[in-house]
């Protein structure tokens, strides 16, 4: 059914180019908040297409996410104010612990379905959050600031914002080829069969849970990237990046822009994280308007943005 | 001794507020299908309303009605005016346009009554310690929310369980065609149960007003505990989120009183004093792992396969 | 005598205070095209689950092959050589008629651990996959995304990924329920080619179809099995006729 004229593909062409081609224009205009402001924008990207993963494809509604961009970073942190600045450790021991806490939340969450899902893995998440509220060690509340980023050893130099927004585009496009072809792969499909007919799937002989856990555990390892990355751009890592509310910023992004659809997360992020930079500058109370703003998509929009491409597509 | 006493009182005043709590929570979610994220706002603004009513009114009882009233109201008003049009919708929906509620109340509240939170002071009657037994004296108002709650609980259990209005809610939850074939305004119905939801968190929100600070994010926090309670007691079922809610209130309570202690006769002091604080605060959510191990559908689920 | 491939003996299942399943025994041979017939709410559905597993019976056993398989989960009965189309038309809606049938050449495929190649593109599965559509006559629609599909296509479906599963026992639930006339003489000419490669037991209510594919029928009423024996002995069983085959014939002959 491909049309010669794809909108879909277009917008993502287009923006895919943008975002290479930010720097050029960053250092043109002198505009360096521009370069600041889209690092984060593609590391929330990143994390995004890791929660579209297992809710998009998986039909996971995970809303404790946000926690692995804390454990990424707070695995940056620990081991770097412990002496341990060498990136090659630090991102490696990030996505273990992602993946071994996705493992364990993973095992004990999938017993449920639904909206329980939802509310075990919102708590297991305000777990974490508290867990790391109570690190006096390493900064509680108060968060940890990181005094040096990850070292590449000459490879790279993180502290050069943009050879740091290169690395994290480049991890943002390395993650969605990873994810497109997981997602098409005999593992994906799989998932998404479960997401779509779990009876049938069980009837013709697949074992539901196991597959669910691999790919929640594949989808919080990648958000360990994300969160490694984040802990490095700001040079600080708190609990708040693990606060529920965090988590249902997530969401928000994957469902903005488009659950099930590669490049939807990233649009999604976009939008979002820009309109809330948007609305910031016009007031201080942005939450006013961004809830309601909420309310109005869930009640009226379908399918995000990436649904609404798909509109202009048949018409 | 003393102390053990109290920390159980305590314990159990905290688990029956979380009751309420999740009373209001699990009676929207049985009756209607909706998750309500913003049950915690509406917790917030009972009391919030509360501190302000009564520092208007100078009187404690009636501003603490005048709370209650203006609690129920805006949860009808709420349900009237937004959350009517989800009902039957993906979970998902509900979360996300809840969850946009709840980030609009946090900066209402913010608007209207600043960044700094609140106190609502008690008035002398109630602060006064009061013997329950000899030689142990527990304080008046931590008492009084104790009564109220089991006041309120047992209310709900007779509503729910021996009149019309309670058989409805029990059978809307079975069946809601069934409901609406009956003839029974089932709109109405709906904005009743989701006022009761409203008034219940308000209620709860109110009478933890004077112990603890009334600020911004105070829903959410409890909201969570809520959540576990339900998880733990079992889906779908009011007195398996009252017993839940005990349990929760009282490993709570006790953990953060006497865990601390209990550390440091193991480990080393140093070790202790790191461990404690996260320990405790994770106490609750290694229970609730652990039911979901042992019993996935919780320890009192309603319905039996 | 040989064991029969599947023999159910005594399954008991309640629900609250009622009997839904009462003390079924019943054996099924290798190669027969065994049919339950009943009035609705005989049990006929909860049988088929238990069946397959997704209910558990209170007591008695189901035996495959002489294997019990009373307590083996759903997805392991597969593995098994058990597979079941739906009473309810239950695919993968999103997908395409190939990738529904793929999906299950797949689970008989070993585990689905690979995370790299594209599944489509695995030549194996989609050559079983356009073998089992062909098989149903619906090769020519292995593009089309179900929900595209007609009701009748769809049911062929149900069978076609039944078929990929390549079971010994092929469980079929209503396969002709919502069909037309036209669509059901194509499920019953269908149904008698399979039944040459595979056993079934159908639960079905069309009853010239039963009286015409089966070898052996059991009657269903209230949960219990009230007679069993071939076509024949069940036409002349007079308990049969009083309890369902009466207001049946009723039916039927008005066409």
């Amino acid at each position: 059914m491909k049309s010669s004229f794809n909108v879909r593909t277009l917008v993502a062409a287009l923006v895919v180019a943008g975002l290479l081609l930010l720097p050029l224009y960053t250092s043109l205009s002198g505009n360096v908040f521009a370069l600041t402001l889209f690092t984060r924008i593609v590391i929330f990207a990143l994390a995004a297409a890791s929660l579209n993963l297992i809710m998009g494809y998986g039909g996971m509604m995970s809303f404790g996410h946000a926690a692995y961009l804390g454990i990424g970073g707070y695995a940056v942190g620990i081991l770097a104010t412990e002496g341990v600045g060498s990136g090659f450790i630090q991102w490696p021991v990030a996505l273990l612990a992602s993946a071994l806490f996705a493992l364990v939340i993973g095992a004990l969450s999938l017993r449920t379905r639904g909206v329980y899902f939802i509310m075990i893995t919102l708590a297991f998440a305000q777990m974490a959050y508290y867990v790391a509220s109570g690190l006096a060690r390493y900064g509680g509340d108060d968060g940890l600031t990181i005094y040096k980023r990850s070292d590449f050893d000459g490879l790279i130099n993180l502290s050069n914002k943009v050879q740091f927004y290169y690395l994290c585009l480049f991890c943002l496009f390395g993650g969605l080829y990873l994810i497109w072809r997981i997602v098409n792969s005999r593992f994906g499909m799989v998932v998404r069969g479960l997401r779509s007919n779990e009876a049938r799937m069980q009837a013709i002989g697949f074992p539901a849970t196991r597959y669910r856990l691999a790919c929640f555990v594949i989808a919080g390892t990648i958000c360990g990237l994300a969160g490694a990355l984040l802990a490095n751009n700001t040079d600080f890592v708190s609990p708040a990046v693990m606060y529920w509310t965090r988590s249902g910023d997530l969401m928000v992004m994957v469902i903005l822009g488009g659950m099930g659809s590669l490049f939807g997360p990233v649009l999604g992020a976009i939008v979002y994280l820009m309109l809330e930079e948007f609305l910031s500058q016009v007031t201080e109370y942005w939450a006013l308007i961004l809830g309601p703003l909420l309310l109005l998509i869930v009640l009226f929009g379908r399918g995000g943005i990436d649904g609404l491409l798909g509109r202009f597509n048949r018409g | 001794m003393l102390l053990v006493v109290e920390q159980f009182l305590n314990g159990l005043q905290f688990g029956l507020l979380l009751f309420l709590l999740a009373a209001g929570l699990t009676l929207v979610f049985g009756i209607m299908d909706f998750v309500n994220l913003a049950h915690g706002s509406l917790y917030m603004m009972g009391a919030y309303f509360a501190a302000t009513f009564v520092a208007w009114t100078g009187n404690f009882l009636i501003g603490v009605a005048l709370a209650l009233g203006a609690t129920l109201l805006l949860g009808i008003v709420l349900e009237f005016v937004a959350l009517r049009h989800l009902y039957g919708r993906d979970h998902l929906d509900h979360v996300l346009a809840t969850f946009g509620l709840i980030l609009f109340f946090n900066d209402a509240v913010r608007l209207i009554w600043g960044p700094a939170g609140l106190a609502l002071p008690l008035p002398a009657w109630l602060t006064v310690p009061i013997a329950i037994l000899p030689g142990i004296h527990y304080p008046a108002y931590r008492l009084a929310i104790i009564v109220v709650a089991l006041v309120v609980a047992l209310l709900l259990y007779i509503v729910v369980m021996r009149t019309r209005l309670g058989m409805l809610i029990r059978a809307g939850a079975s069946n809601r065609e069934m409901i609406g074939a009956l003839g029974i305004n089932i709109k109405l119905l709906y904005t009743l149960v989701f006022g009761l939801g409203a008034a219940l968190a308000g209620l709860a929100g109110l009478m933890q007003a004077p112990i603890l600070t009334v600020q911004i994010g105070m829903g959410e926090n409890i909201l969570i505990l809520a959540f576990v309670i339900i998880v733990i007691g079992g889906i779908g079922s009011i007195r398996g989120a009252f017993l839940a809610a005990i349990f929760v209130g009282m490993i709570d309570t006790l953990g953060r009183a006497f865990l601390p202690d209990l550390l440091r006769k193991i480990l080393s002091s140093a070790a202790a004093s790191t461990a404690a604080p996260a320990l405790s605060s994770m106490l609750i959510y290694l229970v609730m792992a652990i039911v979901l191990v042992v019993r996935p559908e919780g320890l009192f689920p309603a319905n039996r396969r | 005598m040989a064991e029969p491939l599947l023999r159910v003996e005594k399954l008991v299942r309640r629900f609250g205070g009622i009997i839904a399943t009462d003390h079924v025994s019943l054996d099924v041979a290798h190669g027969e095209l065994h049919a339950i017939i009943g009035p609705n709410g005989a049990g006929k559905t909860t049988l088929i689950s238990q069946l397959i597993g997704q209910l558990t019976p209170h007591s008695g056993t189901i035996r495959l092959a002489g294997r019990d398989i009373t307590h083996v989960p759903v997805y392991r009965r597969s593995a098994l050589g058990l597979a079941r189309s739906f009473q309810i038309t239950s695919l993968l809606p999103d997908f395409t008629a190939i990738d529904n049938v793929a999906l299950a050449a797949q689970a008989r495929d070993g585990h689905s651990f690979h995370f790299w190649r594209s599944a489509r593109k695995v030549p194996h599965l989609r050559k079983a996959a356009q073998d089992a559509l062909d098989r149903v006559g619906l090769g020519h629609r292995a593009g089309v995304p179900v929900s595209r599909l007609s009701h009748g296509e769809q049911r062929e479906l149900e069978l076609a990924v039944a078929l990929a599963t390549r079971p010994q026992l092929l469980l079929l639930d209503e396969p002709m329920a919502g069909l037309g006339v036209t669509e059901s003489a194509r499920m019953v000419k269908l149904l008698q080619e399979l039944r040459r490669e595979v056993s079934i037991v159908l639960v079905e209510h069309d009853m010239p179809a039963v009286f015409a594919l089966a070898d052996r029928i059991s009657v269903l009423v209230y949960g219990r099995v009230i007679a069993s024996g071939t076509p024949a002995e069940i036409r002349a069983n007079e308990e049969v006729k009083r309890a369902y085959l009466g207001d049946q014939h009723a039916v039927t002959s008005h066409g």
